[in-house]
């Protein structure tokens, strides 16, 4: 039963790339690609990485992806509207709604194999438990290299991103 | 493992390709940011399943890692993104190409 959906999620998820890849609307590839990633996150707890699934829901398909819908209502990147009006309407929503249906019942089926027998469950399975004990014990100098890259990345963005007018004045 | 590593490796090559043909055909720069993040998934799927294959939970952790690594590039890229278009008022790629790359 996983070896089934496990093919089905790895259809959808080439699928919904490749409709991303081919957008020209970015919004359109942002959502297209969050379909990709949520397929993705459950071929990760197909494969026994349920905390990895789980980030991959929330900090990707989450935070990164919203983060790329702020920037595009900011900088106001609205398409050519004589270009979004070509196709009739099944053109634009089939795509979406087929690759959303699939994602759900996999989903479904995924709980209910995983309720009642261990047909589903992998050879190999990390619970959070021995996730977190190897990450914080082997890997603790890891994590604060980590946190140190993070940091640097935020002080960057706020520089790069810093509006031109104070720049001129300090340069002035 | 529920399904021989080949078949998770072949997956996530045509995914990384489809990422990497993302990034070097799209001329937005929004559209070749996102064309870099389907590559790490991909790499990231690829880490979970030799994580699988060895029975060992170093790669999830590696994926945790890109992760993080993803978040910083994607928050520094995203500010570059719009410092670039503060500047030329454009998004396109070739816009940007007074070094003459």
């Amino acid at each position: 039963m996983a070896t089934i959906i496990f093919y089905i999620l790895g259809f959808t998820a080439l699928i919904a790339t490749g409709l991303c890849i081919t957008r020209r609307n970015p919004v359109h590839a942002v959502v297209y690609l969050v379909n990709a990633l949520f397929a993705l996150a459950l071929i990760f707890y197909l494969l026994g990485a349920p905390l990895v699934a789980a980030w991959e829901v929330i900090i990707y398909a989450g935070a990164v992806m919203v983060l790329f819908l702020f920037i595009i209502m900011m900088l106001e990147l609205a398409p050519n509207p004589v270009d979004e009006a070509a196709g009739p309407g099944w053109m634009r929503w089939g795509p979406v709604l087929l690759l959303g249906l699939v994602l759900v019942a996999c989903t479904v089926l995924l709980i209910l194999v995983d309720g009642q027998s261990g047909e589903g469950v992998p050879t190999y399975y990390a619970s959070p438990q021995d996730f977190g004990y190897a990450l914080f014990s082997r890997y603790a100098l890891a994590v604060q290299v980590v946190s140190f890259q993070l940091f640097f990345a935020a002080v960057g963005a706020f520089y790069v991103g810093k509006p031109p007018k104070r720049r001129r004045k300090e340069q002035a | 493992m529920i399904v021989p590593m080949s078949h998770i490796l072949a997956f996530s090559a045509v995914m990384f390709f489809m990422g990497l043909a993302c990034t070097l055909a799209q001329r937005n720069l929004i559209m070749i940011l996102i064309g870099v993040e389907i590559m790490l998934n991909a790499v990231g799927l690829t880490l979970v399943g030799a994580s699988a294959l060895w029975q060992q939970v170093d790669g999830q952790i590696f994926v945790i890692f890109l992760m993080a690594m993803t978040s910083a590039e994607v928050s520094i890229s995203l500010a570059m993104v719009v410092y670039l278009r503060r500047r030329k008022g454009t998004l396109d790629a070739d816009a940007f190409d007074e070094m003459r790359g």
